[in-house]
């Protein structure tokens, strides 16, 4: 198959991560920043769930085969499968990468809130969320500040 | 060992779980904290969890003096599986210097604060302190490349807040926060990217099991890839040369507290989390990891001592000063480990001790200064010695130390790290740290002459010694230094241990 189809993942993922560090860097408004910053996070996440994907994959739940899911899946996946694997050979996706997201995800948002907070204690300090104001004010501070108060 | 022997006193009955209970502890106490009903009780919990954390840390090295190596699997699910903690010497070392650090920070906050930061965000402040705290030892303790991610970012996050706490002595400590805060989030992600790389080639993220992986594995691609990513995404937390430039604002800007202990901790545990990589993790004859040290470590870290000294010299603004000066430090300390020796690896920690006490005294006394007067200019300084002796005298130990005169911490750590320089053939770096040595004494000179020698500026505010509170963790702090220079058995087995823990044939 066409490589660029078969790791389509991949290069999403790295659309996705230059977009974001792309904004984080070019442009002065900090709350756009914050959101780059979060696409940049984001494209990571996506990057360990595909890592984790196996395709035709389920969850990874131990399956009683006795029970009403376990037949169902036993005849989706046929009699010569289940004999070789049993149900719990069944195809499943890994599920660690899925657990350690969820735990990035958890400290994406924890950043991306105090990060917005900071960026609302800069409009009231400064009156303005552009990095490139609040330098030229910052400037004027310290040559303000110069003599001792 | 006996060293670890010496400073284990009593062997507390909660030594089976000290590793999870130097973690746990401060986790707690910051809840804790946030909950207390006033500041003083915050204050009283703060310092009663650091001393805990303290307790811990040593009982904990105790054990390692005893086992070499102390693992602790937690919630009982065995190592490969579940995720463990796994402490050796190195880690010991760094769990003593962070938690000492953070008891005298914690006791200097109870008076400190009220000179820095608003009444009103005492009690967070402390709790932030905490979690923090709780960061950087679970960073050192940790023996999983995912969970040292999400320490990494519990102590992050608690560090850009209180960064922006500093807004209580002038705005520009917003700024500085929010930039802190991109940068650090940019390498923390660049930092789990290569633990994604480095998972997708070995299937595991046990640091043990990882080297153990890339040992057969050899240099394919994706490990590559994730060395690459995990390396830069560390630089910039560590504060490696061009990657630096959130951590001038940030000392600066915050409240000198947690200048103090950013300078003392928050980049000494990235370091030892990028010498837990390139010398357990990657392959030791690994040709990326060699290639790293060899042309890209040691050039930058040789133009972070010589770039940032100048601009130390060229600053005029205390802090901003030392903070730079925290730049070409690092460069220091990483240049004895790009020698990648025992010796220059041993030197590069004994460095980061010594860096780390004097560093922080330097800030503690700063903010021992800011109890009185709201000194940043040199100017303002001037004259400041003759009516806060102690503080001044404490300053003038830690500036002592930074430029490594003799009977000093600071002056044994260049000594040792000039011998291991010698010892390796590379002249090249014995000369960058003579002359790094040389700018350095410029611009600690031209602080204490200040501070010592000069009228103060006519109608600017008398200052006065700091409170007891302040005084007595400054001078233990100061204290560090002397006592060190001069009976350096503790550091420096502290720092060989760490460097034959780190060289030491498995992880």
């Amino acid at each position: 198959m066409n490589p660029a189809l078969t790791h389509l993942n991949y290069l999403v993922v790295i659309v996705l991560m230059m977009t974001g560090l792309f904004i984080v860097f070019s442009t002065a408004n900090l709350i756009k920043r914050m959101i780059g910053v979060a696409m940049f996070q984001t494209s990571t996440g996506f990057f360990f769930i595909s890592l984790a994907k196996v395709s035709g994959g389920t969850a990874a739940i131990t399956i009683d085969a006795a029970s009403k899911e376990g037949r169902v899946l036993a005849a989706e996946a046929g009699a010569a499968y289940v004999q070789q694997f049993g149900v719990d050979g069944v195809v499943y996706s890994n599920p660690l990468p899925h657990v350690l997201i969820l735990t990035a995800i958890v400290v994406g948002v924890a950043t991306l809130s105090v990060g917005l907070a900071i960026a609302v204690r800069l409009r009231e300090a400064y009156g303005t969320v552009e990095a490139d104001e609040i330098e030229a004010i910052s400037r004027k501070d310290a040559v303000q500040a110069g003599p001792a108060p | 060992m006996t060293l670890f022997e010496t400073i284990y006193a009593t062997p507390p009955a909660l030594t089976a779980h000290a590793p999870i209970l130097v973690i746990a502890g401060p986790l707690i106490g910051a809840c804790a904290a946030a909950l207390s009903p006033g500041s003083r009780t915050g204050w009283v919990i703060s310092v009663l969890t650091a001393a805990f954390a303290f307790w811990m840390s040593v009982a904990v090295a105790g054990e390692i003096a005893r086992e070499g190596v102390v693992g602790y699997a937690l919630g009982g699910f065995a190592p490969p599986m579940g995720i463990a903690l796994r402490i050796d010497a190195m880690g010991a070392t760094m769990a003593l210097l962070i938690s000492s650090v953070g008891l005298l920070g914690a006791l200097y906050s109870g008076h400190a604060l009220a000179s820095e930061v608003r009444p009103e965000k005492h009690i967070l402040f402390q709790s932030g302190y905490l979690l923090c705290l709780a960061g950087f030892l679970g960073l050192v303790f940790t023996g999983d490349a995912f969970n040292a991610f999400v320490f990494l970012e519990v102590s992050s996050i608690g560090t850009y807040a209180l960064v922006a706490v500093g807004e209580s002595q002038g705005r520009r400590a917003l700024p500085a926060a929010f930039t802190y805060l991109i940068f650090g989030t940019v390498g923390a992600t660049f930092y789990v990217l290569g633990v994604g790389f480095l998972y997708a080639a070995t299937g595991t993220l046990n640091m043990v099991d990882m080297a153990a992986r890339l040992a057969t594995l050899g240099g394919e691609p994706p490990v590559q890839a994730g060395v690459a990513f995990i390396l830069t995404g560390l630089g910039v937390k560590a504060a490696m040369f061009p990657l630096h430039g959130w951590l001038p604002g940030a000392y600066a800007g915050a409240p000198s507290l947690i200048a103090m202990f950013l300078a003392a901790t928050a980049t000494k545990s990235a370091i030892y989390l990028m010498l837990r990589y390139l010398f357990d993790v990657f392959p030791a004859d690994g040709a990326f990891t060699g290639l790293f040290l060899n042309w890209i470590l040691a050039p930058m870290a040789a133009a972070a001592v010589l770039v940032c000294s100048v601009q130390a010299i060229l600053e005029n603004d205390v802090r901003r000063m030392l903070a730079f000066s925290s730049v070409a430090q690092v460069g220091f300390i990483l240049l004895g480990v790009s020698l990648a020796g025992p010796a220059g690896l041993s030197a590069g920690v004994f460095y980061l001790l010594a860096h780390a006490l004097m560093k922080g005294a330097l800030f503690m006394a700063i903010g021992a200064f800011a109890t009185s007067v709201r000194a940043r200019s040199l100017d303002e300084f001037a004259g400041i010695a003759r009516d806060a002796p102690w503080s001044a005298a404490a300053f003038a130990v830690g500036a002592a130390s930074l430029a490594g005169i003799p009977l000093t911490m600071g002056f044994l750590a260049k000594w040792t790290l000039m011998q291991a320089a010698l010892e390796a053939g590379a002249i090249w770096v014995v000369v960058v740290l003579a002359l790094g040595s040389l700018l350095t004494l410029i611009y600690v000179g031209r602080v204490v002459e200040a501070l010592f020698f000069r009228p103060a500026t006519p109608g600017s505010q008398r200052a006065r010694e700091a409170p007891v509170g302040v005084l007595a963790p400054l001078l233990v702090l100061a204290g560090f230094s002397l006592w060190f220079g001069v009976d350096s058995f503790l550091p420096e087995s502290l720092a060989n241990a760490s460097a034959a823990a780190l060289l030491g044939a498995a992880p």
